[in-house]
């Protein structure tokens, strides 16, 4: 039991890491936005195996916040909005694909190396799923710095949000509390965010950050 | 008596916030804020005599005692000065006023949050209570709906979020450094429970833990180089809030971080937090000393003041030690209430000329001679010019650490020598020679700013013995 528990969830975190680095290279909005509800699915599954091997059954609340909130009520919303602004069109990157993918696999290899070596006498299934989860952060992280583009920038806070999810869930029996906070501020984040979307969109006719970037107050 | 202090300091914010939501109007309501923020006061002080009994959940000791009485004094007489200020904001049309019913609810939910991240035992809560205060200051920085001000709060709310993650990362970190040790559950995430075991903790992954929490919480301390959002964030939000944010959420999230300082110094194997601090907070104070020559807003370059000072604080605890913390905790105190008094001043001198620019004032002194002559004070206080507190704590600052790094502290003092030079070019500007910009009589509050001036001009020249005594107490626990 213990392998197969281990292997599982060594499967799916890794597997959530993969999708991360497909959402990097992700050029086009919609796309994006599929790539993100498969990331919140995997996510889910993680999380609910967590709660089988753990026996902890309020985990599995947590993977069907995972699921409902964010693999099918925000990805809908979402190419909703899109389509609302008409900004189906293709992403602009900051830095390009090849610069942005050996970024991110420099990155995994980073918390790899960090995780790994200050969790040595944890035991192994927290200590893999720790390293994932600092890999999908820091691969969030990455996206929100190398994309323009507001929605993208969103979706990459909500797949770092995630790899937060995961460490939190890897740590054994810690409390409820924090699980529902996590997820409660995604929501919280979500709302906030879809506001200001929207309010941008009346006075700037652009989500670009960059065509924000001209208003600010000092340049002038 | 009815409710405990401890309890007060919550309930009273959260049952106001509900309640300046529903009531529609604006003098009633900016006078019932007042009234909250009063009455949360009062209960704060009340700490004092009766100490509560801390929970699981909720913790009063002499270290949070100085931060919330800090925190809903400056709340109290912020809301004070906000109620004159937005009445003009009112009048000129700048703001509607259903979005002053969600101003005044926000306000005491903001008060909540602070307070709660301040009692919090738990770390997950106190990460929690900290998320709220980000999230409520983004909604209140983008109440004007001008570019600008969507912009700054956007901005605002993307580093805060990616800060306030890494946070809770290094929370994650701690309870799992925890967990080995004192068990699963609530208890691994209790402070006072943390603390009596963290000398147990594995080191490595408390070192790991506090470079993320040192990243996370330093976001909202408006750390060098993750200051980015703060400038902004001041400069297009309605001033009451820019007060409330260099005043006081910025100590909160340096509350949080000392906290953290305080678990790693338990533990002999893990990293000396102290040299992580120090470089942060050298860099933040003479980076944003630099800054303030290039500025051309008023509020921008008092909110780069404020990153100038959190360095300087940082700097001081970072130093550590009874003495150097004794200094940085004066400091941070001195700080709240100097740079609160300047925001009122600003505030006011901004609605005067209609424009926040700093080329489109001048003559202050002779126009408006209350208002310029509290600013000139005010800026005379934050440059750290004697006989005033922030001067008082500066030099402690500086001659309790001199001994230890000299040459850290050449560097330090030369960045407040920068900063002093920057604000009196620019204040030279604003309050003295030609009078530029609009002449008409300023419809403002002078009690607030003058009553935070008067404090801390006080405690230069006299510190009560009790006060004297209270600090090296709270010094000592600092490690």
């Amino acid at each position: 039991m213990r392998g197969i528990a281990f292997d599982v969830a060594h499967m799916l975190a890794g597997s959530l890491v993969l999708v991360s680095f497909i959402q990097l290279y992700q050029d086009r909005l919609m796309a994006l936005i599929n790539v993100f509800a498969a990331h919140a699915l995997v996510l889910a599954a993680s999380v609910a195996w967590q709660a089988f091997v753990q026996d902890a059954p309020h985990l599995y609340l947590t993977a069907v916040i995972a699921l409902v909130f964010k693999a099918i009520v925000i990805p809908a919303a979402l190419h909703r909005i899109i389509v609302k602004l008409g900004i189906h069109r293709e992403i602009e990157t900051v830095v390009g694909v090849g610069p942005t993918m050996l970024l991110g696999i420099g990155l995994v290899a980073l918390s790899m190396v960090v995780m790994l070596r200050v969790t040595a006498d944890a035991d192994p299934l927290a200590r893999e799923d720790l390293a994932f989860a600092l890999s999908v952060i820091l691969l969030g992280l990455l996206m929100m710095v190398t994309r323009r583009n507001a929605v993208s920038q969103v979706i990459g806070f909500m797949s770092l949000e995630n790899g937060l999810v995961l460490a939190a869930t890897g740590a054994k029996g810690m409390p409820l509390v924090v699980e529902i906070s996590v997820a409660f501020s995604v929501l919280i984040a979500f709302i906030v965010i879809g506001i200001f979307l929207f309010r941008i969109r009346e006075r700037f006719d652009t989500v670009d950050m960059q065509a924000l970037d001209r208003f600010r107050g000092e340049r002038r | 008596m009815m409710i405990d202090a401890l309890s007060g300091i919550l309930l009273i914010p959260a049952f106001s916030a509900c309640l300046l939501a529903i009531l529609p109007g604006y003098r009633l309501t900016a006078r019932l804020n007042v009234l909250a923020a009063f009455l949360t006061f009062s209960m704060a002080v009340s700490l004092f005599v009766v100490e509560p009994v801390s929970g699981l959940y909720l913790l009063v000791d002499d270290l949070n005692k100085v931060f919330i009485v800090l925190t809903t004094f400056v709340s109290f007489t912020t809301s004070a000065f906000s109620a004159s200020y937005i009445g003009h904001e009112i009048e000129i049309g700048r703001l509607k006023l259903p979005y002053v019913r969600f101003y005044h609810a926000m306000y005491q939910m903001l008060m909540f949050a602070m307070n709660l991240a301040l009692v919090a035992n738990n770390i997950g809560l106190m990460w929690v209570a900290i998320e709220l205060a980000t999230l409520t200051t983004v909604l209140m920085v983008g109440i004007y709906r001008t570019h600008e001000a969507l912009e700054a709060a956007w901005k605002y709310f993307i580093l805060g979020s990616v800060g306030i993650a890494l946070a809770l990362f290094g929370t994650i970190l701690i309870y799992m450094a925890a967990r080995p040790v004192i068990g699963e559950g609530v208890s691994a995430m209790v402070w006072t429970v943390l603390v009596t075991h963290a000398a147990a903790f594995d080191p490595a992954l408390l070192n790991v833990a506090f470079v993320f929490l040192l990243l996370g919480y330093g976001t909202k301390v408006g750390l060098a180089p993750l200051h980015a959002w703060l400038p902004d964030a001041h400069a297009e939000g309605p001033t009451p809030i820019s007060a409330v944010l260099s005043g006081l959420l910025l100590n909160v999230a340096l509350y949080a971080l000392l906290r953290f300082k305080m678990l790693l110094a338990l533990n002999p194997a893990a990293i000396a937090p102290g040299p992580l601090m120090v470089t942060m907070g050298l860099i933040s104070c003479v980076f944003a000393a630099f800054m303030l020559y290039r500025r051309r807003d008023i509020k921008r370059m008092f909110a780069y003041s404020s990153i100038e000072h959190m360095g300087i604080i940082v700097f001081a605890f970072g130093m550590g030690g009874p003495l150097a913390n004794f200094a940085g905790l004066l400091h941070m105190v001195m700080h709240s209430l100097t740079k609160s008094a300047i925001f009122f001043a600003v505030g006011h001198i901004a609605q005067v000329k209609g424009t926040q620019k700093i080329a489109d004032m001048g003559g202050l002194t002779v126009t408006h001679p209350v208002l310029g002559w509290g600013l000139v004070l005010g800026v005379v206080a934050i440059a750290g010019l004697p006989p005033l507190g922030i001067f008082m704590s500066e030099f402690l600052v500086v001659s309790s650490t001199f001994a230890r790094e000299p040459w850290l502290v050449i560097i330090l003092v030369f960045g407040i020598l920068v900063a002093l030079g920057g604000l009196f070019l620019r204040l030279n500007t604003i309050a003295f020679g030609e009078p530029r910009g609009s002449t008409a009589p300023a419809e403002a509050s002078y009690v607030p700013m003058f009553a935070h001036l008067a404090i801390v001009f006080v405690a230069g020249i006299y510190m009560p013995p009790a006060l004297v005594i209270g600090f090296q107490k709270v010094a000592r626990l600092l490690g």
